[in-house]
């Protein structure tokens, strides 16, 4: 009586308690996004709704308005008017704001549609010409295809959430480009690590001196400090010396250089990774960037694409891994006349222009091909424009929730499943707050906060993360079920089989005492 | 009408061909033409290079057997360690645990050496090898931590398994088994079926993309039996209730030096480079009956594409997707000058706050008061 209890407590194992049953309700959690989105009529679009915004109409009228002598300047005017909008209303992150200005205005070049800059705007030329008698909600519904193709463009469309969810939803590839785009980018991380190498073959002819700090600090900082809010980044360099490539390049005599064609490049990766050194304490993924200088035998090299035509950056990056670009400094010296080494001084500004495509590749900024009529403003010095900068966000958030969703069903499922193991009390804290974090960033997104929404997420998926790879929880505890039989057994047969017959011995008795009691009264 | 073949100008040989001689020259031109034509398709194969879906291979390569008498299963894990970093795998990405030293044992007549053939022909211990496991580290827990990634957070990077969803995993398991065990150091034991639930927590985390697991044991078969998550491809020994062998003792060293599956399969891989298109279909095939004694099993029915177009690559070696580069930054351009105009746009949108009925969308952008310029702006 007393033992079967205090056998059962003491052998059972300690598990905290884990909301379950928002784990499940968040299994079918359906996630609602909401940008903001304005727009602006020009007074000659609507002469009623024109008066709302004659602010913004003034501008452009002045900007038209300046003596224009010469054809080129016309051409620059959508990007002051950007430029000038931009400083009247400061969009928070996530919305965007559009300009709808009438078909004759000539602040767009011709055939241009729509423009859109550097900052959360967009300039959006009137399709017909609209009659006196129309109202605004009719003005609205014949223009809401074309800003919501704009606002697709700028925030996010179906096929980019889908991406978002590609490791999650394993679709078959609609196509190859979709596919490759899901491949190229790394997961959402909370962390990265770059790391610049020099790869110098021929120490004995060439001596590079490059100035990777000012590089770094000039063009690549400002772009990791746009992208602060999605991750942390840490960046490192290194030189190597004798380090050659693993393939040898052909000598082409038309152009009297060496080449690398397309499907040599696959190999040549792998002797270069072998001898690069990595930063051993986080465990965060490396994104590499090589610049190769080629030995004074093998200069100039150039990379041939699959049509065998020169590329025009001389670079090349691997999926995931990152990018290598060979720079050719033979014209920089005369042959036999300088003595060697000799000193080069390498334009970090083209290495860097490269560096920094490649880099936006890897962080998933796809720069997908706009729609016809569109024109997007390449961006400059700072790497990233706001509205791509909001789409990654978008992109990423919504790829947090989901794997933070995922992982905390996939853990209750096991821990489910697996009755024994040990759930300690940091795991199911660290659980509560993943579920906390995810229904904050799923409201956040319902409302339209981005930035409140990434912030969220990342905490979720931080949690998530912490709670399912906690080492405490490993499963070793498998006993299969004819071991626990061979375990009880010697130990409560022998135990069961008194009590056994103690019990028959009372219960025959008891049944003796009712047939004498029977007796007695007959 | 008389048909020549020439070989750049010179007739090899001129015949007056009746009407199926006629026929037979054409069919054979059209055999030469589609023979090109497929060599350059052939060529094209491996340029489509998105067609496996994976970007990064890694591998674990584990020996669960101590004490010299276990020489073979530590040449197993060693020539197999060997081919697969031939094949471009960086130590970075292997993960290899070795339960036992057998090259600095002290019975080993040949220090520093682990040999795979009788001769001492193949020194498959070379001078660069990485352990990351050694001797007593080598525990059903660590692998199974290592699987799963539920390492202590102060484990380095090089102990770590640190793939993603887009990983091609290696697993190669050698030592001595049973039906549905696998013994550990000779004091533990892994079952199938926690094998199978940490692969699952493999998918579940999406740690790999696909998996291809090798085991070299006696009923090796068990192993794999219990799979269940998608993905998977394995290969094993031996079927259940059958021995794997080992391959031939060196009288020098006085142990057997390797196991027939895995000698053979070192053959095979040695004529394997990073660019050929062997298919798994062909791995099936190494090391049949006649070979091997015990018969070598499989299982791909978890596994999503067709095992005759994956290629031998894809898990043994690293072959890095690429891509060129097309478009750069341009840099030097200067910096956007701010127009000049920006404190009249300030004016004029005060000057509009005062005169008109104020839209709530614009009272979110007021300024503080400036000077006024009505006389140079005004509003209509």
């Amino acid at each position: 009586m007393v033992g079967v209890p205090l056998w059962w407590r003491t052998t059972e194992t300690y598990r905290a308690w884990l909301p379950v049953n928002q784990i499940n309700e968040l299994a079918e959690l359906q996630v609602c996004l909401c940008y903001r989105s304005m727009a602006h009529w020009t007074r000659y679009v609507h002469p009623v709704l024109g008066y709302q915004a004659g602010c913004h109409l003034r501008i452009l009228n002045e900007i038209l308005a300046r003596d224009h002598s010469g054809d080129d300047t016309l051409s620059v005017l959508h990007v002051e008017a950007d430029l000038s909008l931009h400083t009247l209303s400061a969009s928070p992150c996530g919305s965007v704001v559009v300009y709808v200005i009438p078909e004759t205005s000539v602040l767009l070049p011709q055939g241009v549609d729509v423009y859109i800059g550097h900052r959360r705007t967009a300039v959006l030329r009137m399709g017909a010409p609209m009659s006196v008698g129309k109202n605004h909600k009719q003005l609205l519904a014949h223009l809401e295809p074309r800003i919501t193709q704009v606002v697709q463009v700028m925030s996010f469309s179906h096929t980019d959430i889908t991406a978002a969810l590609s490791d999650r939803v394993r679709l078959s590839p609609g196509s190859k480009e979709s596919l490759a785009d899901s491949m190229r980018s790394f997961k959402s991380s909370p962390g990265y690590e770059i790391t610049f190498s020099l790869l110098n073959p021929d120490p004995k002819s060439h001596r590079l001196d490059w100035d990777i700090e000012g590089a770094v600090h000039s063009y690549i900082q400002p772009l990791l400090t746009k992208l602060a809010p999605l991750a942390n980044f840490s960046i490192d360099s290194q030189i190597l010396y004798y380090a050659m490539l693993g393939v040898n390049p052909r000598f082409d005599s038309s152009l009297e250089a060496y080449t690398l064609n397309a499907d040599s490049l696959a190999h040549v990766i792998n002797p270069v990774e072998a001898r690069l050194g990595s930063n051993a304490a986080s465990s965060n993924p490396v994104l590499n960037f090589l610049l190769y200088v080629p030995d004074a035998h093998h200069s100039p090299l150039y990379i041939h694409d699959h049509q065998k035509q020169p590329v025009a950056s001389n670079a090349f990056h691997s999926p995931r891994w990152g990018g290598i670009m060979v720079y050719n400094v033979n014209d920089l010296y005369g042959r036999g006349e300088t003595p060697l080494p000799v000193n080069i001084n390498i334009n970090m500004e083209k290495v860097m222009g490269v560096f920094l495509a490649q880099l936006r590749l890897m962080l998933g900024v796809q720069s997908s091909p706009a729609p016809p009529g569109f024109l997007v403003e390449p961006c400059g010095g700072a790497g990233l424009a706001d509205w791509e900068l909001d789409r990654l966000m978008w992109s990423r958030t919504v790829e947090n929730v989901a794997t933070a969703t995922t992982t905390i069903t996939s853990l209750a499922q096991l821990l489910d499943q697996i009755g024994n193991i040990v759930i300690n009390d940091n795991i199911a804290s660290q659980v509560s707050s993943t579920v906390t974090s995810l229904q904050l960033a799923v409201a956040e997104l319902e409302a339209g906060n981005l930035g409140f929404a990434l912030q969220y997420s990342k905490e979720a998926i931080l949690a998530s993360e912490r709670a399912f790879f906690d080492p405490s929880l490993l499963h070793l505890l498998y006993f299969p079920d004819d071991q626990k039989f061979a375990i009880y057994i010697p130990l409560f047969l022998p135990m069961c089989v008194p009590i056994l017959l103690s019990l028959i011995k009372i219960a025959s008795e008891a049944r003796q005492r009712r047939k004498l009691k029977q007796s007695k009264k007959d | 009408m008389l048909l020549c073949l020439t070989d750049g100008g010179i007739a090899l040989f001129c015949v007056n061909p009746t009407s199926w001689q006629i026929i037979v020259f054409i069919y054979i031109y059209i055999y030469i033409y589609i023979y090109i034509y497929m060599g350059n398709v052939h060529s094209d194969k491996a340029g489509q290079f998105f067609n496996s879906g994976h970007t990064n291979n890694w591998a674990v390569l584990v020996c669960t057997s101590r004490f010299w008498f276990n020489y073979r299963h530590v040449a197993n894990t060693l020539s197999v360690y060997r081919s697969v970093k031939r094949l471009g795998i960086p130590d970075s990405r292997i993960v290899l645990m070795l339960a036992d030293d057998m090259a600095c044992n002290h019975r080993n007549p040949k220090p520093a050496t682990v040999f795979s053939h009788k001769n001492m022909e193949l020194n498959v211990y070379g001078d660069d090898v990485e352990v990351d496991y050694r001797g007593y580290e080598v525990t059903v827990e660590n692998f199974l931590r290592v699987l799963t990634g539920r390492l202590p957070a102060s484990t380095p990077r090089s102990k770590r398994l640190l793939s993603d969803d887009r990983s091609n995993i290696l697993i190669y398991l050698t030592g001595h088994g049973g039906n549905g065990f696998l013994k550990f150091q000779d004091s533990e034991e892994i079952s199938n079926v926690e094998l199978a639930d940490a692969f699952e927590q493999m998918w579940q985390k999406r740690r790999y993309n696909e998996l291809l697991f090798i085991i070299d044991t006696c009923q090796g078969a068990s192993m794999y039996e219990r799979f269940y998550s998608p993905n998977l491809m394995a290969l094993a020994s031996s079927q259940v209730g059958e021995d794997s062998l080992s391959h031939q003792p060196d009288l020098a060293i006085g142990v057997h030096l390797m196991d027939r599956y895995t000698f053979y399969l070192l053959e095979f891989l040695e004529d394997i480079h990073p660019s050929s298109t062997t298919n798994m279909n062909q791995l099936f095939k190494v090391c049949p009956k006649s070979q091997c004694v015990s018969t070598p099993g499989h299982r791909t029915d978890l596994f999503l594409r067709d095992p005759g177009r994956v290629l031998i690559t894809d898990f043994f070696g690293s072959v890095r997707k690429v891509e060129i580069t097309m478009e750069t930054i341009n840099l030097s351009s200067p910096m956007e000058p701010l127009p000049e105009r920006i404190n009249c746009t300030v004016h004029i949108l005060y000057m509009c706050i005062n005169k008109h009925i104020i839209p709530t969308a614009i009272i979110m952008y007021y300024v503080p008061r400036q000077k006024l310029l009505r006389d140079v702006f005004p509003c209509t």
